[in-house]
């Protein structure tokens, strides 16, 4: 908090209150002169009060001769009150500090712009937080009805207090439909507000992805293998946030799918079309994990060998089988023909799969595309 | 020849479906919004039409709702950039009987209009997830087993389908012919139509919450 001399709960006040920090610092010094009501005042409301974080470059400097000059004041008014017995407030004034506390959480918790509409219907405020307000309304009576019994007077005040109750529930009639109306024009302001933020959200994204691939694609306009890539990324991304559930893509199979082949597909500029059905979350064992590594493995080299167009990854979950097939319509290969020391088939995909206690199949002929079958049992979390 | 109406706002992915559709089809006319549609197609009587989803006016549902309705009997192919579960049911549902994303090559989309003007379904990869996905064994016990739940052999061809097979190399896989296959498909488009199983509409629309 800028501008603090103690714990900046005076000058904290002072912004919220909308009046000059020496008047509420003044306040204090007096209040705590009349039984340190006002030290208590000024501890609690350190407590409870929110902070807000000190903006800027350099420390915040106390100005110690303020801080001097209120405690000068303060000893002054103490000898004072010594002198004349005026302090001897008693118990009489400890009402009036709770009261004032809970005046001052119910005020609190408005923030400005909104107080200003609310000043004259306090009441609406309190929906914000009902916790907070109810402790605050709670406290001001308190305090109006503890200052009263002390003085020994409720009694002789149940006639004003009637009177008031007559008068404020008069005045709760009259102003009963102009308050209703208040509250439907604070829905409706709600309402255009998430409307406003809804379509600020949109605007961003329109602007952040769609206008900017359109862009570049004006720019490599005579590549036509690049700007299918940047559509077909854009199209992907468009969909994932219009269609797809927000996914963790570290979580689960489906997402991980997704993500890889949408990896693959950038870098390779293959569409690769993928279908998931049922879910499961990744194992903490490693198992899915290579079997996701094996079918970018297939993704891979669908895309880079196979000359097809497009390439068909379907994910499946079935009961403890976890099932991810990769094909592509390409020209496919003599499978018996592949040199032993070609790592990408045997090794990255049939041994990855058989290390971790799967297994994958590869079905493929010349002419007919290629087919990677992969499999694996995992237990049910 | 088959008589072709296509229904969908965009102009420019009128005339590029125009363009790339085979010679045994005859492209009858083009509507772009749901009331122009319900008249061309009472008007022009097509065989098939071509229809995309989203669409000012009430989009491909009210489209369906309003011509299957009047007890028509033209038949409709779903076509639509949408991925969403809840649209492909939903046209589904509404007596589609197949369902293409845009994104189809011009022989596919062919094959596809032939074989809805023959009285079959067509199933994109993403409707047979879909599918396998909704009509997945739950606890719930299925109202009516004989619509509630898929056959073996349905599974089978929906998986199939769903891994990125044509029909020619389902019924090979299987050793069945295409005409089979086919019969499989449509049975499971009549589950889809008409059953109760309330996971359907539920999981479709849970499926919307992005």
């Amino acid at each position: 908090m800028e501008g603090r001399l103690i714990g900046g709960v005076a000058q904290g006040l002072a912004t919220q209150l909308s009046l000059d920090p020496v008047v509420i610092r003044l306040m204090f010094v007096l209040l705590s002169v009349v039984d340190g009501i006002g030290m208590v005042a000024y501890a609690v409301l350190w407590m409870i009060a929110p902070k807000q974080p000190y903006q800027g470059t350099a420390p915040p400097q106390r100005d110690w001769s303020q801080l001097a000059a209120f405690s000068a004041i303060g000893v002054a008014l103490l000898a004072f009150g010594w002198l004349t017995g005026a302090s001897q407030g008693g118990i009489g004034m400890l009402p009036f500090a709770v009261g004032g506390i809970g005046a001052l959480i119910l005020w609190q918790q408005a923030d400005p712009e909104r107080r200003k509409t609310w000043m004259s219907g306090a009441a609406l405020s309190m929906r914000k937080n009902r916790v907070r307000s109810l402790l605050g309304v709670v406290l001001v009576v308190i305090g109006a009805t503890g200052f009263l019994a002390a003085q020994g007077e409720l009694a002789q005040a149940s006639q004003g207090l009637l009177f008031t109750a007559v008068v404020v529930g008069g005045l709760a009639v009259i102003a009963a439909p102009w308050l209703a109306g208040l509250w439907k024009e604070l829905q409706l302001e709600r309402r255009e507000r998430i409307r406003q933020e809804e379509r600020a959200e949109v605007a961003a994204m329109v602007h952040d992805s769609v206008l900017h691939t359109l862009t570049l694609i004006q720019r490599v306009a005579h590549d036509q293998r690049e700007v299918t890539r940047l559509a077909r990324a854009q199209e992907r991304d468009l969909r994932n946030w219009l269609y797809q559930p927000a996914q963790d893509a570290d979580a689960t199979v489906a997402a991980a799918v997704r993500r890889i082949a949408a990896e693959e597909e950038d870098a390779h500029g293959v569409p690769i079309e993928v279908v998931c059905v049922g879910d499961i979350d990744l194992d903490s064992a490693g198992k899915l994990a290579a079997m996701l590594k094996a079918s970018r493995q297939a993704m891979v080299n669908a895309a880079k060998y196979s000359g097809s167009p497009s390439i068909s990854v379907y994910a499946e979950v079935e009961g403890e089988e976890v099932t991810i097939f990769v094909k592509d319509r390409g020209k496919g290969f003599d499978f018996e023909a592949v040199p032993l020391d070609r790592m990408g088939i045997r090794e990255s995909i049939i041994g990855r799969m058989e290390r971790h206690g799967g297994a994958a199949r590869v079905r493929t002929e010349p002419g007919e595309g290629t087919e990677v079958m992969l499999t694996m049992k995992v237990e049910k979390a | 020849m088959t008589r072709v109406l296509i229904v969908d706002d965009h102009r420019l992915f009128r005339s590029g479906v125009r363009a790339e559709l085979g010679d045994s089809i005859e492209v009858v006319g083009e509507a772009e919004d749901v009331d122009s549609a319900v008249k061309a197609i009472t008007e022009l009587q097509p065989d098939v039409v071509l229809l995309d989803v989203h669409m000012p006016g009430g989009g491909g549902q009210e489209v369906l709702r309003r011509v299957l309705g009047s007890g028509s009997q033209v038949r409709f192919l779903a076509l639509s950039v949408s991925d969403a579960a809840e649209d492909v049911i939903g046209v589904i549902r509404g007596g589609a009987r197949g369902y293409v994303t845009k994104n189809i090559s011009g022989k596919e989309l062919t094959d596809a209009i032939r074989r809805v003007s023959e009285g079959d379904a067509v199933f994109s990869p993403r409707l047979a997830g879909f599918v396998l996905d909704a009509f997945a064994s739950s606890e719930a016990p299925p109202i009516d087993p004989e619509l509630d739940s898929l056959t073996q052999r349905e599974r089978e061809v929906l998986r199939l389908i769903a891994r990125g097979y044509a029909y020619k190399e389902i019924a090979k896989e299987l050793f069945i012919s295409v005409k089979t296959v086919e019969t499989h498909v449509s049975s499971v488009l009549r589950k889809l139509q008409l059953s109760n199983r309330h996971e359907l509409s539920r999981w479709a629309t849970a499926r919307r919450l992005v």
